[in-house]
């Protein structure tokens, strides 16, 4: 697999997905400066965490009318897979690659920690790895990630099955329990009709090494690996 | 321009105030003080020569009072590449890597704008240790606050919190560790003292010493403005009620820019254009270049109308004394002035040569083509003032003998008390806040050991090691008697790095104290330094950097005294390490050092009895050493799966933080015979103790015999309960409530 994990000049978790990809896939990905005008052809397009551009005005919206993601745009249009995380979440939702927006953090402050995932589909490249219902732990690290979206947009994203990941309790539980910052319908990550773009606000990417988190987050690497190679 | 300019007087600016009694006070220079500039000036100062002395004989940026004393503390060892006087300590830590690390206070700014002036702490820290070559992999933070119940506190941790995370977050250095108290002696004065850690290649450090006759002087970064003016002047004073009057010459933070910066230091570091570089922190652009030029030996001429400006209409004072965050200044290599420019211009940040280094000796200073400011650099540093403040030493407390403090009435209510008191509750409401995971090399996380763990990114070898750190100190004790207190901080960090199984290397002190200028706060800071001193040079942990923070009095009272200790170590293979959860059932549970009951200052006597006094517990150096040995023997030979240090609220205290941490209980008896009064055996705060739990208790037991160190089996971990035997029974749920609830409580209450 092929990837490529754009870098803005306050992106900060692009190493930590780098180191994840290449654990999985024993492959470096190419890191494109978001100032270069070519994307190499790729496999796979990753926006990571961060604050792209110290993100003082709405997360993402600065970095969303940047040139590269011009680029990442169109070749989203061809089918080339998108994932998008954390502040890669903002960054596609906010150039329209994805539905809804993400708002500040309910309890309005910055929130590190463990949460639970329930995997809604295993009909996915992003989710092919896991089982629809299961449980798993990985982190979140934002202060904007409360999703939203209008009760169309909602019903749209159900209905055609393209909600990826709602926060839930240890058993799986979604009632808002396991939701870190106020989501609408504990909504973590959402996936483009097509299924080719995916954002979500947790770290995969933090949780692939037993030592150092846990490694719930591999399958969803080993899932696109197994995918694009 | 040419020599003959250079050593020319200035001239004055239009408008520019005579320099009258009043103004020097208002720069904080004595009459003395002044006397002693106008001996070296041989003529009287213009207006901005005043303001870089008010600077550079500030307490902050001189150490005027506190220098004498620091040079007691031990600063050498193996493995120590360099010790203090630079902007961060530097020590080997193998496969030709090294640890850059240092911790400095922001106190005075934080307490007027607690968001700003924390974020700056972090800012000015990490700068600090990337001027250096290294690329920070963690940060850590002391706090300390005041009453609980002042109106003022409530707001003072929400801003600061937010502000360490606001910096720390974005920047994408993991915030793995730190400490939080609360006490009345803070109310008017709060602490934030700030570490960062970082990793550079061992043979690549960069210093600030200027070289080169003519190389050029490289201003990088953001503008200045006019924040921050006179920001080490206003922290070298006690408060008063004007204080808030202050907050302009609090910075404003930008952690993005600073990212920018880092991001091209680094890269700008990989190629050979640097010959020395220094951030720009308390006293801006003064202090730096005054520092790079004292450093080198060299003068420097510094052409102030091409420093990038945030506005219109700045003078000279305002430039030389600006606090603007996010800058650094640099002296390149000839002819490497466009390599560079290209680096900076890409990150989107200033860029200007903005003078060049002389033969002179002088820091001379244009504006517009006219000399405004020259003045003879050695002697500003050799004649610097240095003064032997006199000192009163703090006699030792009567020892509080055991049998005269009362036994708890419900045993059960007395541990919830202790759990969810402000200073031992659970600080998850603030480390939550800090983005602690990032970079992915996390090993332990805050509250899941004694010391934060990190990987240390980049090493070759199939097994990674890990980087321990800590930051201590109990000021009670130090209050009670400082040199005991000293020494007891230095011996908690050692045993906090010990116990996750790494060995300790190094100290970074932050000392926090009262005013100097009166006997018995000096004392204390003498007291403490003789304490540190002594357990340092003891346990091999040399000073390598350290910060002193002076006058930390509202109104004539001042904070308890707190040398914040921050420490360092390393595990040669992470894998190894240990942290201080109890995950599992069926493990012995023992006891490692000596039980003596010692109740004086414990935390027991203050939050059940209401009573703060008595000796702090003796710090035994050797037993310390001995028992931190024995038990880093047994987490290297596998046979600890759990290990936590015994400190604030004794025994009882530590089983129960083990038991909530890691979700298991356990059930343990009290030995036979017991010498001492249950709660002295139980809350009594004796030093040089941990709690370990093994696999294999007989191995350990032996193992413990030979060596000579006090170990004691207590019972077994298992079921959801702790269980004392014939003391208490408490559920895991019932403590973690108590301990979790207390601060998310207050913090969400309204008033």
């Amino acid at each position: 697999m092929k990837a490529a994990v754009l870098v803005f000049p306050g992106s900060n978790r692009e190493g930590d997905v780098a180191q994840a990809i290449e654990l999985v896939s024993g492959r470096k990905p190419q890191m494109v400066w978001h100032g270069d005008a070519d994307l190499p052809k790729v496999d796979l397009i990753v926006v990571p965490g961060g604050f792209s551009y110290g993100d003082y005005l709405r997360c993402g919206a600065m970095a969303a009318q940047s040139p590269v993601m011009g680029e990442v745009k169109r070749r989203a249009g061809q089918g080339v897979p998108v994932l998008g995380i954390c502040n890669g979440f903002q960054i596609v939702t906010e150039a329209g690659l994805l539905p809804g927006t993400l708002m500040r953090n309910a309890h309005l402050k910055f929130v590190c920690a463990d949460v639970h995932l329930k995997v809604e589909t295993s009909q996915s490249l992003f989710t092919s790895r896991y089982q629809a219902g299961q449980v798993i732990r990985v982190p979140v690290a934002h202060a904007e990630g409360n999703y939203f979206a209008d009760d169309e947009t909602l019903k749209r994203l159900e209905d055609r099955g393209q909600i990826a990941f709602r926060y839930c309790a240890p058993d799986g539980t979604v009632d808002g329990t396991g939701n870190p910052n106020g989501s609408i319908r504990d909504i973590a990550g959402v996936f483009n009709e097509t299924k080719t773009v995916m954002g979500l606000m947790p770290h995969p990417e933090n949780a692939v090494e037993p030592m150092f988190g846990g490694t719930d987050g591999k399958a969803l690497f080993e899932g696109l690996v197994e995918a694009l190679t | 321009m040419s020599v003959a300019d250079e050593t020319s007087p200035p001239v004055r600016l239009p408008n520019e105030p005579a320099i009258t009694p009043q103004i020097v006070a208002e720069h904080g220079l004595s009459p003395e003080e002044y006397q002693r500039a106008l001996a070296i000036m041989g003529r009287t100062p213009t207006m901005v020569e005043l303001g870089i002395f008010s600077a550079m004989w500030s307490e902050h940026c001189s150490y005027k009072s506190s220098k004498v004393w620091l040079k007691k503390l031990p600063t050498k060892a193996p493995w120590v590449i360099q010790g203090p006087g630079e902007n961060a300590g530097v020590i080997d830590i193998g496969d030709g890597q090294a640890a850059v690390f240092k911790m400095e206070s922001h106190n005075h700014p934080s307490y007027i704008e607690p968001y700003q002036g924390a974020a700056t702490g972090v800012g000015g820290i990490l700068r600090d240790v990337f001027t250096m070559g290294a690329r920070p992999v963690a940060n850590l933070n002391a706090l300390r606050f005041g009453d609980p119940a002042h109106p003022r506190t409530r707001h003072l941790v929400s801003g600061v919190v937010a502000g360490i995370g606001g910096y720390g977050n974005c920047m994408g250095i993991p915030t793995v560790g730190g400490e939080t108290n609360f006490h009345p002696a803070y109310n008017g004065n709060i602490l934030v003292n700030a570490m960062t850690v970082g990793i550079a290649p061992a043979d690549r450090i960069f210093y600030a010493a200027a070289a080169g006759l003519g190389n050029p002087l490289v201003y990088v970064g953001s503008k200045t403005g006019r924040d921050g003016i006179h920001g080490a002047t206003m922290s070298s004073a006690e408060f008063n009620e004007d204080s808030e009057s202050k907050r302009p010459t609090v910075q404003v933070g930008d952690p993005f820019v600073e990212k920018l910066l880092l991001e091209a230091c680094m890269e700008l570091m990989a190629t050979d254009a640097i010959v020395a570089i220094q951030d720009m922190g308390a006293a801006g652009l003064t202090s730096s270049s005054f520092e790079m030029a004292a450093k080198g030996g060299l003068g420097v001429f510094v052409e102030l109308d091409k420093v990038p400006m945030r506005e219109t209409g700045m003078n000279p004072y305002e430039l030389m004394l600006s606090e603007s965050q996010e800058r650094m200044l640099m002296v390149l290599k000839p002819g490497r002035e466009e390599l560079a420019r290209k680096i900076f211009e890409k990150w989107e940040l200033d860029f200007a040569v903005i003078g060049r280094l002389t033969d002179t000796q002088r820091m001379v200073l244009s504006w517009h083509g006219d000399i405004v400011g020259n003045i003879p650099i050695p002697p500003l540093v050799t004649e610097a003032p240095m003064y032997e403040r006199p000192w009163t030493p703090t006699p030792l407390p009567a020892v509080l003998d055991a049998a005269d403090v009362p036994a708890p009435e419900d045993w059960r209510a007395s541990l919830l008390a202790l759990m969810g008191c402000p200073d031992l509750a659970s600080k998850a409401w603030i480390w939550h806040q800090y983005d602690h995971l990032i970079m992915g090399n996390t090993a332990i996380r805050p509250q899941d050991g004694d010391a934060a763990l990190v990987r240390v990114p980049a090493s070759a070898s199939a097994s990674h090691k890990g980087l321990a750190m800590t930051s201590d100190c109990t000021p009670r004790y130090v209050q009670a008697h400082p040199e005991t207190g000293g020494r007891q901080a230095v011996a908690e960090a050692w045993r906090n790095i010990t116990a996750v199984g790494a060995r300790p290397l190094a100290v970074t002190d932050n000392m926090n104290f009262g005013n100097p200028q009166k006997p018995e706060i000096m004392g204390q800071f003498a007291g403490a330094i003789m304490g540190m001193a002594e357990a340092c040079a003891t346990l091999d942990f040399p000073v390598v950097s350290g910060n002193v923070s002076l006058y930390n009095e509202t109104e004539g009272r001042p904070i308890l005294p707190t040398p914040t200790i921050g420490a360092v170590g390393v595990i040669p293979d992470i894998a190894k390490a240990v942290g201080s959860r109890l995950t599992q059932a069926g493990l012995g549970i023992v006891l490692i050092g000596e039980t003596a009951g010692w109740l004086g200052q414990s935390l027991y006597l203050r939050e059940i009895c209401g009573r703060e006094e008595g000796a702090p517990p003796p710090v035994d150096l050797a037993a310390e050493r001995r028992n931190g040995d024995f038990v880093r023997a047994q987490i290297e030979a596998g046979r600890v799966r759990a290990c936590h240090d015994l400190s604030d609220g004794g025994l009882l205290v530590a089983l129960a933080e083990m038991c909530i941490a890691g979700g298991t209980g356990m059930e343990v008896s009290l030995p036979p015979g017991l010498a001492v009064p249950r709660h002295a055996f139980l809350y009594g705060e004796d030093q040089a103790r941990y709690v370990v739990a093994t696999g294999c208790v007989d191995d350990l037991l032996e193992a413990a015999t030979t060596a000579g160190v006090p170990a004691m089996a207590l019972g077994y971990s298992g079921g959801p309960s702790l269980v004392i035997r014939d003391v208490l029974s408490l559920a895991l749920s019932d403590i973690r409530t108590a301990h979790e609830a207390w601060l998310p409580t207050y913090m969400n209450a309204t008033e």
